[in-house]
């Protein structure tokens, strides 16, 4: 491989997992090799968001030729950057190994993590630099913005993302479209839309990834969400733990001010809209709607009854649209693609992809993006590479603490809403974690209801207190003083808390062993 | 206002346009157990006692946030709810201290009333066994952390009735507690004391020091301000114990500061002047009414355009008005000022 067949890019991974390992230092060291090679005019180095599969990083990867090298050290930096040389060869000891085959593999395309994969969503995930917006504009990015103001009516807009069944990406799925119209048709000349970024799901990190890669993706599909509802104010609710993801939303959405994509009259359409980052304070529960209006609003995060909601009451008691980060950043593709495309691939009634974080016992773990109604062993096994050591798969946890454990007997179920919400447990945001035959069930729900309990926002009696009483069974049975009537008191008190509890995070805190019945 | 028309176990109801189911139930005379709705305050929904069944709404909704609407179909009483209601109960009971005799809510606690209504008759749930620590920094009153239930009500009233906001609550899950601003002892904190948290505070959790049950209520006015806050004083014999404020006031509908709710002691206190005194030969004694009157009357005419007057916060604007006019009219002179000008 050599420098007359072109430019070169490499793309080196620094999304959060990459960055602990090190890769602002690999980047540096590749600059300073590619300089002393003199290939500085037939090489450009440059950062950007996560690659997705994490578990191989740090990752860098040479464009156009699309080489991928996993695992990479400091070290290495010297032997990349000669690999680009006329005479250089690729750095073959850095190629990913296939888990199955053993086979060194040259190629992103050809690893089955990524080949398995549908990206749309985190199409430019790994390819562009995230804090420059010319290399968003450079991948077409905001023409949908363009679109909508220039050529679509709010009304036209809306109707296009009807039309592309869209389904709330934060796990309870409800129809987006409908959610806007509600939130357009509520009376009131002040609304806002927020961003709901508050991800929390143990080992869930999509958000944060889209964040962190594609910043200008939310943007751009919060601008046009608030053309369509006649909202002037936006806001992103952000986890404050996520130090990369805000610093890069602040510099992207200066960015898009810049450029006239935010504030007064945009692109001469008459139509203001300003957007705020705001860091969350550490809950939970938070990324409950309601709690997090509160939040924003200055007061302690805990959730409210509804109705009324958002969309008729909501911040300051306007008219409030919250979406999640992967939901937004659908929009552009929505608007720039068509909403008949958008809905080409999918489940009658999931359209679109799913988004994956996934973790646990799987040998390839990372961010997964698949059509709705791929089956969970083509996720788990083809994707995942299946359990390394040999094990057994036992279930496969999903929705986080508010989902369920699927076993495997389960695990040629197609991933959609309805059919995780019937087998028991939910699509939530994306929360996916692989259990082996050495994980006790009883261990793993014992530790998302402590999750749950100690997250608990204190305010109604069954999640604060029925959470605590069934985490003190779980204790004692796997201490191995359970008694038979612990079953009972446990499926009574999952009852009650489901029944009463004020919201959903409550509300579906035991629903963890459902399908585990006999257990 | 327009009224609505709706069905409580069977029962057709006619309520407000506005109140909850609950308000609805309450006001029909139909008791749902409740221990966080309040009708002085915004509709929290943290107890979820009050869960109902309404036809057309998924699940069991709290009364107490439900607006009441025409043609609603209510059930406040059935197998699931009965089951749900005594498991959270039971729940708080594990959480609660076991002293009800000993306690000074006792017979006056909301908690007694939802668990007799439920019907526990078992511990079905260990006891907690933390303690956390008694906050009796107050004078007039003392936070027990061991009894509280996390009902909201003392944190609400201070928040949206007395703009306050000294307490909130703090931490999360089982550890959340009402606290004040880094958990500093309540007197160290924003508390202006005024006792709206005890008098809301459902159980035990917030109680006036030596509080006794009284043998009487009497309807007054408050002898403090201006304002003329309505009050119940509670009298045991002829002996003032407590004051409560007066929920049909107009004018403070319940509400009272700490002058009104806890400065009652001076009632019964031996140094209060009950008859006039006139000193005579350099002594204090006792006079009557008339002697007293027609002194100050001669003493106040020697005086004419050598005067000046001093009005307090304390009168009402009618006594104010009348002390200027007598002051012009009577005393001949325009110096009068008024205490809340310096």
């Amino acid at each position: 491989m050599g420098a007359e067949n072109g430019h070169r890019t490499l793309c080196v991974c620094e999304g959060t997992g990459c960055v602990s390992s090190k890769s602002p230092q690999i980047r540096q060291r590749l600059e300073e090799a590619v300089r002393s090679l003199g290939l500085e005019h037939a090489v450009t180095v440059k950062p950007t968001g996560c690659h997705g599969f994490c578990q191989q990083g740090p990752i860098v990867d040479v464009e156009p030729d699309g080489i991928f090298y996993s695992q990479v050290t400091v070290e290495d930096a010297e032997a990349i950057a000669a690999s680009l040389l006329p005479s250089g060869q690729p750095v073959e000891r850095l190629f990913y190994t296939d888990p199955v085959s053993g086979k060194a593999i040259p190629y992103a395309k050809d690893i089955r993590f990524y080949s398995g994969q549908q990206r749309r969503v985190l199409r430019h995930c790994g390819r562009i630099n995230p804090e420059d917006i010319e290399e968003y504009l450079s991948v077409g990015g905001y023409d949908a913005l363009k679109k909508a103001l220039v050529e679509m009516t709010p009304e036209q807009a809306l109707a296009e993302v009807r039309r592309s069944g869209l389904r709330g990406r934060g796990g309870a799925g409800f129809p987006t479209a409908q959610k806007w119209e509600f939130c357009r048709q509520a009376p009131g000349t002040e609304k806002f839309v927020i961003c709901n970024a508050d991800e929390g799901d143990p080992g869930a990190f999509m958000d944060r990834s889209i964040m962190e890669a594609v910043p200008h993706a939310v943007i751009e599909g919060m601008i046009i969400g608030a053309y369509c509802m006649g909202a002037r104010r936006g806001f992103v609710y952000i986890r404050a733990e996520y130090p990369l993801a805000v610093r890069r939303l602040r510099t992207a959405l200066r960015q898009a001010r810049e450029r006239g994509f935010l504030g007064r009259d945009i692109l001469g359409s008459s139509f203001d809209f300003e957007v705020e980052v705001m860091e969350g304070a550490g809950a939970f529960v938070c990324g409950e709607e309601t709690a997090l209006m509160a939040s924003i609003e200055g007061n302690r995060g805990m959730p409210r009854s509804r109705p009324p909601f958002p969309a008729q009451s909501g911040l300051w008691g306007k008219p409030t649209n919250i979406n999640n980060v992967k939901t937004w950043a659908s929009v552009p593709l929505i608007i720039g693609q068509g909403g008949d495309w958008f809905a080409g691939i999918g489940t009658e009634k999931s359209k679109g992809t799913a988004i994956f974080a996934l973790t646990g016992k799987v040998a390839n773990s990372g961010l997964v993006e698949v059509p709705m109604g791929t089956t969970l062993e083509e996720i788990v096994f083809g994707i995942g590479g299946g359990i390394p050591g040999g094990k057994r798969i036992k279930a496969v946890q999903t929705g986080g603490p508010s989902g369920g454990c699927l076993p495997a007997r389960l695990l040629n179920l197609p991933v959609d809403y309805e059919t995780l919400a019937q087998a028991g447990s939910i699509m939530g945001s994306g929360g996916m974690v692989v259990v082996d035959e050495d994980t006790c069930i009883v261990d793993l729900a014992k530790y998302f209801l402590s999750f749950t309990e100690k997250e608990s926002c204190g305010k109604c009696v069954p999640c604060r207190l029925g959470t605590h009483q069934m985490r003190g069974i779980l204790e004692r049975i796997t201490r191995g003083e359970g008694k038979l009537e612990d079953i009972d008191e446990l499926l009574a008190l999952g009852e009650t808390i489901k029944a009463a509890a004020l919201c959903a995070l409550g509300g579906t805190a035991p629903t963890l062993w459902r399908p585990f019945p006999t257990r | 206002m327009s009224t609505i028309n709706l069905t409580i176990d069977g029962r057709a109801i006619e309520a407000r346009q506005g109140m909850t189911v609950l308000e609805a139930a309450l006001a029909a005379g139909i008791y749902i157990p409740n221990l966080c709705a309040d009708p002085d305050l915004r509709p929290f929904g943290a107890c979820r006692l009050c869960i109902v069944e309404v036809e057309g709404i998924r699940g069991l909704p709290a009364s107490c946030t439900v607006p009441a609407g025409d043609g609603m179909v209510v059930r406040t009483d059935s197998p699931l709810l009965e089951t749900t209601r005594r498991t959270l109960v039971s729940l708080l009971l594990a959480d609660h201290a076991d002293d009800c005799l000993a306690c000074a809510k006792n017979n006056r606690c909301s908690l007694q009333t939802a668990a007799a209504y439920v019907g526990v008759r078992e511990r079905r749930f260990p006891k907690a066994t933390r303690v956390l620590p008694v906050d009796d920094s107050n004078p007039f009153f003392t936070y027990d952390m061991n009894k509280c239930i996390l009902c909201g009500k003392c944190v609400r009233v201070c928040d949206e009735v007395q703009g306050v906001g000294a307490i909130s609550f703090v931490n999360r899950g089982y550890d959340t507690k009402i606290g004040t601003l880094m958990d500093r002892p309540i007197i160290s904190s924003l508390c202006e004391s005024c006792g709206q948290c005890e008098a809301k505070c459902p159980v035990g959790a917030i109680t006036a020091k030596n509080y006794q049950q009284p043998s009487r209520k009497v309807k007054t006015v408050c002898s403090y301000c201006g304002v003329g806050c309505g009050l119940l004083l509670h009298v045991r014999g002829s002996k003032v114990i407590a004051a409560e404020g007066d929920r049909e006031s107009p004018v403070n509908r319940g509400s009272l500061c700490v002058k009104g709710r806890f400065g009652y002691e001076y009632v019964n206190h031996r140094d209060r002047l009950t008859r006039p005194l006139i000193r005579r030969d350099g002594v204090l004694q006792e006079a009557s009414w008339d002697e007293a009157l027609e002194l100050v009357a001669t003493k106040l005419a020697e005086h004419r355009g050598k005067f000046a007057a001093l009005a307090s916060a304390k009168c009402t604007n009618e006594d104010n008005y009348v002390l200027q006019k007598f002051t012009r009219g009577v005393m001949a002179t325009n110096n009068v000022d008024h205490c809340a000008r310096i």
